[in-house]
C-alpha cells in the first residue's frame, strides 16, 4: 500500500499527487515511469514520473478513463494499492545548445524535469504548452521558472495564442536558427505532426510513446512500436525515442484496439 | 507382472463442460483410488523414478507410506524434497521424468506418480502439515529475485538452513509464471496462493513491485547487507516469429494473452478492467505446453475454432502428452508442419495468416527432425493469432548489473556451483537454461540453497 501525501487538482481533470514510494523514488530519473493499481481489482496504469521529493513521487494525471477517474476519488492518506518503478528507460538527455519542448495536454508534465535536465546542462530552453482552454494548460508557472521562453496555445483562444502547438511551433523553427532540438510529448497525433514539422525544418526530434501496456517489465509485449522497421518494447527500451522513423499511424491503431473495452468502462462508472 | 492391474485413469471433468469453465480439468484421486494405484508401484530397490526427478522426491517411500495409511507421514516424505507438492503433481511432465523412468513402464504403463503425489500434496495443504517449526534466524540476509518456482523453492531451502531469507517480485502478486501464466483450470490460483503461505508462515519476508535492476539494483541489495543473492527471474521476454504482419492489432504474445487472462482476470467484456479482444477464429503458433494453455484458455473465453500451427510433426510436440489429449478432446485442431510466414490485415487489424507446408528432413541438434520448407502455401481467415514460440530470459537486470556475465541470448552464465560472474550471486531457472519447467527450476533453486550455504559458511569462516 502506498500512502497519498499530498494532492491538488489544477483542473476539473487534472489532478497533482505526492504518493510516498521509497523503492521508486530511489533509482527514478527523468523519463522513467510507474505503474499503478488503485485497488485489489484495479488495472495496471502506466503514469511518467513527474518529480521525486525524497521518498516521494509526483504523478499527474488526467481523469479521462475509469483507472484515473478512481484515482482522482483518493484523497491525502488514502492509499493506492500498487505503485512500481521507476521502469522504462530515463530520457537521454543529448549534448544540445537550444531545446524547445512541446507539450500537449498532461503531456506537460512528464516534460517539466527533461527540459529542466537540458536547462542544467547549460542549454537554452523554450516551451510551447498547449492545451484545450486556459484550464488545460498546466504547469505554467514551473515552466516559467526556468524556462527562457514560454508559449501558450489554446483551441478556443482563452489563453495564449488561438491554435495548435504546431501553430506556434512552425514560425519559431523557422525563425530561430538556434533551436537545434524538440521534444514533444502529448496525444499521439500530436507528436505525429510535430514530428514532422521537425522533420521538414531539419531539427532532431525526441518523443515519449504511450502505447497500451500491462506488466511494464517487457514480459507482455503489448507496447510493441515500430521505429526503422525495428519493433521494440516501449516499457524497456523506451518511452522515450527519436521520433524521426517512429511509425505513429501503427501506434494509434495498437492504442485504439481496446477503444470500445474502454468505452465500457465509463459506462460502468456512470452506472455506479 | 501378469497379475498387474492396469494403471488407473484420473478422473475429469467431460470436455463439453469444461470448455465452457475455467475449474480444474483433472479431478484427482479419491484415497481408495490413490491406494489402488499405489498398488501397482513394485517397491525398487533403486528407483530408477528418484532419479529422474529433478529434485529427487523419495516416490517409492512416500508410496508405501500412503498404503500404510501413513498420510501425514507420507506428505511429509514428499515436502522435505519438494516444497510444491501439489503444483508439480499437476504440472510437472511426468511422462519425461519419474513416470518415464518406472519400470512397469517397459512392458505396461508407469504408476501414475503425478496423480498420487497431488493426492498427498493436497491432502497436507487441506491439514495444513507444511506448517512446521523452523530454524530460527542466523541473523545472515539473503536476497532472492523472483517469486517463481526457482525462487520460491531456493527461498524455503534457505530458510530451512536458517537465513533471513527476503524475495523480491516485480509483479503485483506473488507466484511468477504459476500466477500470469498457468491458467486455472490445470493449475487453480488458491494452490499457488496456499503454497506461498506456506513460506510466509516459515518467515520468509516478500516484497512485491520491486523491479531488481530497476527499483534496487543488485549491488544496492548488496549495500542493504544481503551477503548472498539468487537470481530466478525466470524466462519472461517473448519471442517473436520476426514474420511481417507481427504488430498488427489481435496479435498477441502468449504472455500478454494469458496475463491478462490469469493475473488481471480478463473474462467477459465489460466485467473486467483489463478485458481480452478474442474473436471466433483463433491461430496459435507453437507446441509447447503455453501454446496448448494459450489454445485451450481461447476456447473457454467463447472462440468457435481454435487451431495450433506447429512447424515440426506429432511425436516432435514439446508440450506434456495429457495437455496435448486434452487440447484435442476440447476441440482444438492441431495443424501439424506448417509454419506461419506471413500475416494480413484490414484496417491494421490481423484478418489471415499465411503458412508454409513443410516436411521432415534429417534430425537436427535436439535430436527431432528438421522442418524443411517445401514452397507450397495456405491461408487461414483469422481474428487473432497468439505467438506461444518460447520465452527468454527478461534483460532487466544484465542490463543494470555491472560484470554479470549472459550468453548472446539473454541466459546468465553461471559456474559449476551456480555462481555468476559477479560474486556472492547465483542464479538458476529459466534464467540460466531458457524457458523450461516448473520442476527443473524448483530443482536448481534448491541446488543453489546448497551452494549459497556452503558459499556464506566459508565466507564466515574465513572472517570470524
Amino acid at each position: 500500500m502506498y500512502k497519498i501525501v499530498d494532492k491538488k487538482s489544477y483542473n476539473q481533470d487534472v489532478d497533482w499527487m505526492l504518493v510516498e514510494a521509497p523503492l521508486v523514488a530511489r533509482n527514478a530519473k527523468p523519463g522513467h515511469f510507474v505503474i499503478l493499481r488503485v485497488d485489489v481489482d484495479g488495472e495496471r496504469i502506466p503514469l511518467t514520473i513527474a518529480g521525486i521529493d525524497g521518498n516521494n513521487v509526483e504523478i499527474i494525471y488526467q481523469k479521462m478513463g475509469y483507472s484515473t477517474k478512481l484515482l482522482g476519488e483518493k484523497n491525502v492518506g488514502d492509499t493506492i494499492e500498487d505503485f512500481v518503478g521507476p521502469l522504462g528507460q530515463a530520457a537521454h538527455i543529448r549534448d544540445k545548445k537550444h531545446v524547445i519542448g512541446v507539450a500537449g495536454g498532461v503531456g506537460s508534465a512528464p516534460l517539466l524535469p527533461q527540459l529542466r535536465a537540458y536547462k542544467e546542462q547549460g542549454a537554452k530552453v523554450s516551451v510551447i504548452l498547449g492545451g484545450r482552454t486556459k484550464d488545460y494548460v498546466i504547469l505554467k508557472k514551473e515552466y516559467e521558472a526556468f524556462c527562457d521562453h514560454v508559449h501558450i496555445t489554446t483551441d478556443d483562444g482563452s489563453a495564449g495564442q488561438k491554435g495548435f502547438v504546431t501553430d506556434a511551433l512552425n514560425p519559431l523553427l523557422e525563425s530561430d536558427d538556434t533551436i537545434d532540438h524538440v521534444i514533444a510529448i502529448g496525444p499521439v497525433i500530436m507528436m505525429k505532426f510535430v514530428t514532422e514539422m521537425a522533420k521538414k525544418h531539419d531539427r532532431s526530434i525526441d518523443v515519449s510513446l504511450n502505447p497500451i501496456m500491462i506488466d511494464g517489465t517487457g514480459m507482455c509485449g503489448n507496447c510493441r512500436v515500430t521505429i526503422d522497421d525495428k519493433t521494440y518494447f516501449a516499457c524497456i527500451d523506451g518511452p522515450d525515442f527519436p521520433g524521426e522513423h517512429v511509425d505513429f499511424d501503427e501506434l494509434m491503431s495498437r492504442q485504439n484496439f481496446y477503444k470500445d473495452e474502454e468505452h465500457a468502462c465509463k459506462l460502468r462508472l456512470k452506472k455506479q | 507382472m501378469k497379475n498387474m492391474k492396469p494403471r488407473l485413469k484420473v478422473r475429469e471433468q467431460e470436455a463439453v463442460e469444461r470448455n465452457n469453465n475455467f475449474l480444474e480439468v483433472a479431478l484427482g484421486y479419491s484415497l481408495e483410488e490413490a491406494k489402488q494405484e499405489a498398488l501397482r508401484c513394485i517397491q525398487c530397490k533403486n528407483p530408477r523414478c528418484v532419479q529422474a526427478c529433478p529434485v529427487r522426491v523419495k516416490i517409492p517411500e512416500f508410496i508405501k507410506l500412503l498404503l500404510e495409511d501413513a498420510l501425514d507421514e507420507s506428505f511429509e516424505t514428499i515436502y522435505d524434497d519438494n516444497i510444491l507438492p501439489s503444483i508439480c503433481g499437476r504440472v510437472c511432465p511426468q511422462e519425461s521424468q519419474c513416470e518415464g523412468a518406472c519400470i512397469l513402464g517397459i512392458k505396461a504403463e508407469p504408476v501414475n506418480i503425478g496423480a498420487l503425489e497431488r493426492f498427498v500434496g493436497d491432502y497436507g495443504m487441506d491439514k495444513d502439515l507444511a506448517d512446521k517449526p523452523v530454524p530460527a534466524s542466523n541473523g545472515i540476509k539473503v536476497a532472492v529475485v523472483g517469486s517463481g518456482p526457482a525462487g520460491l523453492a531456493n527461498a524455503a531451502s534457505l530458510r530451512r538452513k536458517g537465513y533471513d531469507v527476503t524475495i523480491f517480485e516485480a509483479l503485483h502478486d506473488y507466484g511468477g509464471v504459476l500466477k500470469y501464466g498457468i491458467p486455472d483450470f490445470r493449475l487453480p490460483k488458491d494452490i499457488v496462493t496456499n503454497e506461498i503461505d506456506n513460506l510466509k508462515k516459515m518467515g520468509v519476508t516478500f516484497v512485491k513491485n520491486a523491479v531488481i535492476g530497476k527499483s534496487i539494483t543488485i549491488d544496492q541489495l548488496k549495500e542493504e547487507g544481503y551477503e548472498s543473492i539468487f537470481i530466478g527471474s525466470g524466462a519472461g521476454l517473448p519471442s517473436s516469429l520476426g514474420i511481417p504482419g507481427e504488430n498488427l492489432s489481435g496479435v498477441y504474445f502468449a504472455n500478454e494473452f494469458l496475463t491478462r487472462v490469469n493475473l488481471m482476470k480478463a473474462r467477459a467484456v465489460p466485467d473486467s478492467l483489463t478485458p481480452v479482444k478474442l474473436g471466433d477464429n483463433v491461430a496459435v503458433v507453437g507446441g509447447g505446453n503455453v501454446a496448448m494453455d494459450a489454445a485451450r484458455t481461447a476456447k473457454r473465453l467463447g472462440a468457435k475454432n481454435v487451431f495450433i500451427l506447429y512447424r515440426r510433426d506429432r511425436k516432435s510436440l514439446p508440450a506434456r502428452l495429457d495437455e496435448i489429449h486434452h487440447a484435442e478432446e476440447e476441440g482444438i485442431d492441431l495443424r501439424l508442419l506448417q509454419n506461419p510466414v506471413e500475416l494480413t490485415g484490414e484496417d491494421r487489424i490481423v484478418k489471415q495468416v499465411k503458412v508454409e507446408i513443410m516436411k521432415l528432413g534429417e534430425p537436427d541438434s535436439s535430436g527431432r527432425q528438421r522442418p524443411l520448407p517445401t514452397g507450397k502455401y495456405k491461408t487461414y481467415d483469422i481474428d487473432n493469432i497468439i505467438i506461444s514460440i518460447g520465452q527468454k530470459p527478461n534483460p532487466i537486470i544484465k542490463d543494470n548489473t555491472a560484470g554479470l556475465d549472459t550468453q548472446p541470448w539473454g541466459g546468465i552464465i553461471t559456474d559449476e556451483y551456480q555462481m555468476t560472474s559477479v560474486e556472492g550471486v547465483f542464479a538458476g531457472g529459466d534464467v540460466v537454461t531458457g524457458a523450461a519447467t516448473v520442476i527443473l527450476a524448483m530443482g536448481a533453486g534448491k541446488d543453489a540453497a546448497h551452494h549459497m550455504d556452503e558459499y556464506l559458511k566459508n565466507k564466515h569462516a574465513r572472517t570470524s
